[in-house]
């Protein structure tokens, strides 16, 4: 069979030596982000980005940076369970019953269903993504610029409906992140757009700088005003074997919450935040006891635990196959194949078989190990947890402040992250949501070349969008997600769904 | 006419003042033709959007069903001092070098804490200094000097 020679070729790349150790090195850096909350997977790939260029190999960095972002989701519950803090953003949920649990004495059993079900979730999103990417990318090889940029339409769209807050204002921020990938040379014509002739500039505004000021920093100067006590669980955490009872209820919810989170994955501004958030909601509607939701009920633990692991990773099949960033951390993982001079597509899995296979076997071998580092070594990220923010966050801002400088080797990108710190706050104040503009910043140049590109071959003619079944489809689809989040029934909902979040 | 919305008023008048800027230093270039896209046309086109998006969030602050609490106040004391602790490490690490630029930015980033004490705040400068240095100096190689380069040459 084709797929089991795939995962063999994909193995003989994930086991060698340097790229298992390198995945180590990314789920033990992702978990503890993940246990640290005030930084999160955005930063930190960002951050590490420039150093992959030193590896010789293009799949080490991917496999490393990968191990950071699925790593952080285990991490973030851990936090949760045991704090009462979100580690991540897509482990808000689980605070509100695995707190629950731990508060009742069963913290070992919350860490153990959280963990085994992240496994699990990671496991059957390994398959899926094996057994989907191949027949995606075939779709792939029939999209001209019409499509592309229609779809990259649609990403911004969905990007738009799933982030939280007004739609609007989330709107406004991607058309700002759109302007803001502006500046620098125009590709096509050499024109230097924007510069105001600072030659730093003529490069464009590096993606880290963004990302480490308006998610970095920002959040550092937010949190100063707005830290909370920790009311960190006094009692050793023993007794990790979830009982009979336990299974039989958070079994089912694994299995329903990877399903759902396989699923929103893969959409467009999917990823892991919305998929916990819909687990949870189904749990509760579907529950015979949905009195128990909130005080400590193990489904509620089980269901959004998966799904955020499966969205983690599914959100990796358009990356793979079409080379389009649905997520902002997917538009690191882009960069990072950019730094090593492969052009992100549907040829990927062709011309890079052992890049593709390999990364594809290494999640699962990283979700293996983390399950050892989550629940045999639980009590060092226990320790952790005491590190008080005042010591934590000179620590972030003098990681960050390297970070940036090394993306250039030049003082210009740690000066150029002030403005976009400040801009970031502001942006939180005024519950503008920075997420979406991230993604238009990524897509912007992709986006102007795409319609250029589209409207050369019509010559002119802006018909040519809604002229191509595939193309027009795209955008149907993202007429209707606008109509559907503006309705007042739906939106009502929508403001349910991201209850308890702030 | 009332303001319900303090926080889709300020946003609103910061998309417009965005479109605006965008709009008009897009002038500078030109817009061509849809078949024959000049650098200026796509610029042109995102700051219109983006001004009518400004617009309707402006308008949405002054209707009673989009009430909503306005924002805190700023925290002036603490953005200032984290980002000219930023600052300050972007223009020490040329001149002065790694270790001042670290131990600077740690010390006096950290005296936005409202916990601040010399007693942890010393040893901490002291210990992530040490740290960065090893992470980025010595495992990555990253090029910089860690004392003031005019003792090296």
């Amino acid at each position: 069979m084709d797929l089991l020679a795939n995962l063999a070729l994909g193995a003989a790349t994930a086991l060698t030596i340097d790229n298992l150790f390198y995945c180590f090195i990314g789920v033990l850096l992702g978990t503890l982000i993940g246990v640290l909350p005030g930084i999160g997977p955005l930063a930190t790939i960002a951050m590490l980005l420039p150093i992959t260029y030193k590896m010789a190999d293009p799949s080490t960095a991917l496999i490393m940076l990968a191990g950071i972002y699925y790593g952080s989701q285990y991490g973030g519950s851990t936090t949760a369970i045991l704090v009462n803090l979100p580690g991540e953003s897509s482990s808000v949920v689980t605070t509100l019953d695995g707190y629950q649990m731990a508060r009742r004495g069963r913290a070992g059993v919350a860490l153990a269903t959280a963990a085994l079900g992240s496994f699990f979730a990671g496991t059957v999103a390994t398959v899926l993504i094996a057994a989907f990417a191949p027949p995606l990318a075939e779709v792939a090889f029939k999209f001209g610029p019409a499509e592309y940029f229609s779809l990259m339409v649609l990403g911004l769209i969905a990007a738009v409906v799933l982030a939280h807050g007004s739609v609007i204002k989330a709107l406004g921020m991607v058309v700002f992140g759109l302007l803001l990938s502006m500046i620098g040379t125009d590709v096509n014509s050499g024109a230097a757009r924007f510069t105001f002739g600072i030659p730093e500039l003529s490069d464009g505004i590096e993606f880290g700088v963004i990302a480490m000021g308006m998610f970095g920093f920002a959040e550092i100067i937010y949190n100063l005003k707005h830290s909370e006590s920790r009311d960190l669980l006094k009692e050793k955490v023993t007794d990790f074997m979830p009982k009979k009872e336990d299974w039989k209820r958070g079994g089912p919810a694994a299995v329903r919450g990877t399903v759902l989170g396989s699923f929103l994955g893969i959409l467009p501004g999917g990823g892991a935040v919305i998929s916990s958030f819909a687990a949870y909601a189904m749990e509760k509607k579907l529950s015979k006891n949905p009195q128990e939701f909130g005080k400590g009920a193990i489904e509620g633990v089980a269901g959004p635990e998966s799904a955020n692991n499966a969205g983690a990773q599914t959100s990796f099949i358009p990356m793979l196959t079409l080379g389009i960033p649905t997520t902002p951390v997917m538009a690191l993982m882009i960069a990072a194949m950019m730094i090593h001079n492969i052009q992100p597509g549907p040829q990927v899995m062709t011309s890079n078989p052992g890049l593709f296979w390999g990364l594809i076997v290494s999640m699962w071998v990283g979700n293996a190990m983390l399950l050892i580092l989550n629940l045999p070594l639980i009590t060092i990220w226990i320790k952790l947890l005491q590190v008080p923010y005042r010591v934590l966050y000179p620590a972030i801002l003098m990681f960050c402040c390297i970070g940036a400088y090394s993306l250039n080797n030049n003082v210009w990108d740690v000066m150029m992250t002030i403005p976009f710190a400040v801009a970031g706050y502001y942006f939180k104040k005024w519950k503008c949501e920075p997420a979406p503009l991230l993604m238009g910043f990524i897509l912007g140049e992709l986006m102007e070349e795409y319609l250029r590109r589209a409207l050369t071959i019509s010559r002119g003619d802006w018909n040519v969008f809604i002229d191509r079944p595939l193309s027009a489809t795209l955008l149907a689809i993202a007429v209707v997600l606008l109509i559907i989040v503006t309705l007042p029934f739906i939106r009502k909902k929508r403001e349910e769904a991201f209850q308890g979040e702030d | 006419m009332r303001i319900h919305n303090r926080c889709d008023f300020n946003a609103g008048v910061l998309f417009l003042l965005i479109a605006a800027f965008f709009a008009v230093y897009s002038t500078d270039y030109s817009l061509g033709t849809a078949t024959r896209m000049g650098p200026g046309y796509f610029p042109t086109m995102l700051a219109a959007i983006m001004a009518i998006l400004g617009a309707i969030t402006l308008g949405m602050a002054f209707s009673p069903l989009d009430a909503e609490d306005p924002p805190g106040r700023t925290d002036w004391r603490g953005m200032g001092l984290v980002l000219s602790s930023v600052l300050v490490f972007a223009v020490l690490l040329p001149i002065a070098g790694f270790l001042i630029a670290v131990m600077s930015l740690i010390i006096l980033s950290s005296t936005a804490s409202p916990e601040f004490r010399w007693k942890i705040v010393l040893p901490l400068a002291t210990a992530l200094c040490t740290l960065g240095y090893a992470v980025f100096g010595w495992g990555l190689e990253l090029q910089f000097s860690i004392i003031p380069p005019i003792f090296t040459r």
